[in-house]
């Protein structure tokens, strides 16, 4: 796009033999070749992660719905499936465009430019990180998922929960539903017929429900339908692997967003300086972290595509 | 001249930027879609939910297309550099395979572990088997 505007400070005098140095493989300078193969090898590293949350949920019975999962808003709003994540997607794509922008502007030599949409670009950085640090605050500390639990349980059965006093209640549930494990006197945003409070606190087992050590409620339901119709069962928790596997990959993209924002302001202070203006080259460093910065954006394209959308 | 193809290049990223947004946008719609937010039911239809995301991977995929070729530029590049640094990624197809397949290997596995512990022997004679009570003297 901006190369029909990009001055050209390549010398590719290519004279003599291939062997003799100063010939540029590709015809582009050494740091961005590199730069393309580092992102090259990063992109194998996320895709083994993205390949392994997909073996693990297929080799999984049940697998939370992210639509469940994600739906909460700030605000204790609740009921907005994948709303919020929408939002840091588009953060994301705002922050990459701002960059293309510092590109073209120091493709032309203008240094106000490049730092103007340089700071930008951090600007809608550091807005996606705190977007995520609410999410993981959000689970860990309101909905107690961790690395270890993952209170996202899904039904395999159509059945009603039972009363405080083991009766059958009138809250019904189908199978592929997923639900919420809610701890004692935990406060939850959302409600998804979990209004259910036990008259219990101490961990038991009661006649409607039992209550582990870590304080997990684990409701009692009778199956309706199928091969264990009219059986008492209780509720378990999702598959472990669903929270690993969340916080590693959401969180190794965070570091790599983290220390992208810190890249960009080491270079836009650089670039401020006029450290730039003086090597003549179009602001090439500008173009490199321009590349690893729509790398980013570009693995949150299959993070929110793996995560959050199937 | 220069400065009229600064002014295209510019209004080009923020087609590009509409571009990439009306996706998102659509990709969440389709995903909502298949899992019965919009509708009442759809994600019961088998058919449904696998056009719905069939749907979203094709959608992303041109998102990374787009912002490979134009926001990283690629589109640009050296044709030698484009293929030594795209190619690769198709050594990516055996891995999904592979792992899926895996993936579901380890679900059969896990399910017939399960069937095992479950099965119960009733009548050990009808199934031809040699079978004696312990006794104290096996142990001695």
């Amino acid at each position: 796009m901006a190369t029909d505007t990009a001055v050209h400070h390549d010398v590719d005098t290519q004279e003599g033999n291939a062997w003799d140095g100063a010939k540029r493989p590709f015809k582009a300078s050494y740091g961005k070749l590199m730069m393309w193969y580092f992102l090259l090898s990063d992109a194998f590293t996320f895709s083994g992660f993205l390949i392994a949350y997909g073996a693990l949920r297929i080799s999984s019975p049940t697998w939370p719905v992210p639509d469940f999962v994600f739906q909460t808003f700030p605000g204790g709003l609740s009921g907005l499936p994948l709303i919020f994540v929408t939002v840091m997607s588009f953060l994301l794509i705002v922050s990459s465009v701002t960059m293309v922008r510092a590109v073209q502007e120091g493709a032309r030599e203008n240094r106000k430019g490049v730092v103007f949409w340089m700071l930008l670009t951090i600007i809608g950085g550091l807005g996606f990180l705190g977007c995520q640090a609410w999410e993981w605050t959000n689970l860990i500390g309101t909905e107690h998922m961790s690395v270890t639990t993952n209170p996202f349980g899904t039904h395999t059965e159509n059945g009603v929960f039972l009363n405080e006093d083991g009766t059958p209640s009138d809250e019904s549930f189908k199978a592929g539903e997923t639900f919420l494990l809610h701890k004692v006197g935990g406060h939850h945003a959302e409600g998804e017929g979990h209004g259910f409070v036990p008259n219990q606190s101490a961990a038991g087992d009661y006649a409607g429900y039992a209550i582990d050590d870590k304080g997990f409620i684990l409701r009692k339901y009778q199956v309706v339908g199928g091969d264990d119709d009219g059986v008492t069962k209780i509720q378990e928790f999702g598959p472990k692997a669903f929270g690993a596997l969340f916080f590693f990959i959401t969180g190794f993209h965070g570091f790599h967003v983290f220390s992208g924002v810190v890249f960009l302001i080491i270079i836009m202070l650089n670039a401020a300086s006029g450290v730039y203006v003086e090597r003549k080259n179009g602001y090439e460093m500008v173009e490199k972290i321009g590349l690893y910065w729509h790398f980013v954006d570009l693995v949150w394209v299959f993070v929110f595509l793996v995560f959050y959308l199937l | 001249m220069a400065h009229e193809n600064h002014e295209k290049a510019i209004r080009q990223v923020y087609v590009g930027l509409g571009i990439l947004a009306v996706i998102t946008l659509i990709e969440v719609g389709v995903s909502l879609f298949g899992k019965g937010h919009i509708i009442k039911g759809m994600d019961e239809n088998f058919w449904v939910v696998i056009i719905a995301a069939l749907l979203i991977i094709l959608l992303s995929l041109y998102k990374a297309k787009f912002i490979i070729y134009e926001f990283m530029h690629m589109r640009h590049e050296v044709k030698g550099l484009a293929r030594s640094v795209l190619l690769p990624v198709l050594l990516l197809v055996w891995a999904i395979v592979a792992f899926f397949y895996e993936g579901s290997t380890w679900k059969e596995r896990r399910q017939d572990i399960k069937e095992r512990d479950e099965m119960s022997v009733t009548d050990t004679k009808s199934m031809g088997m040699y079978h004696r009570e312990w006794t104290e003297q096996d142990f001695q």
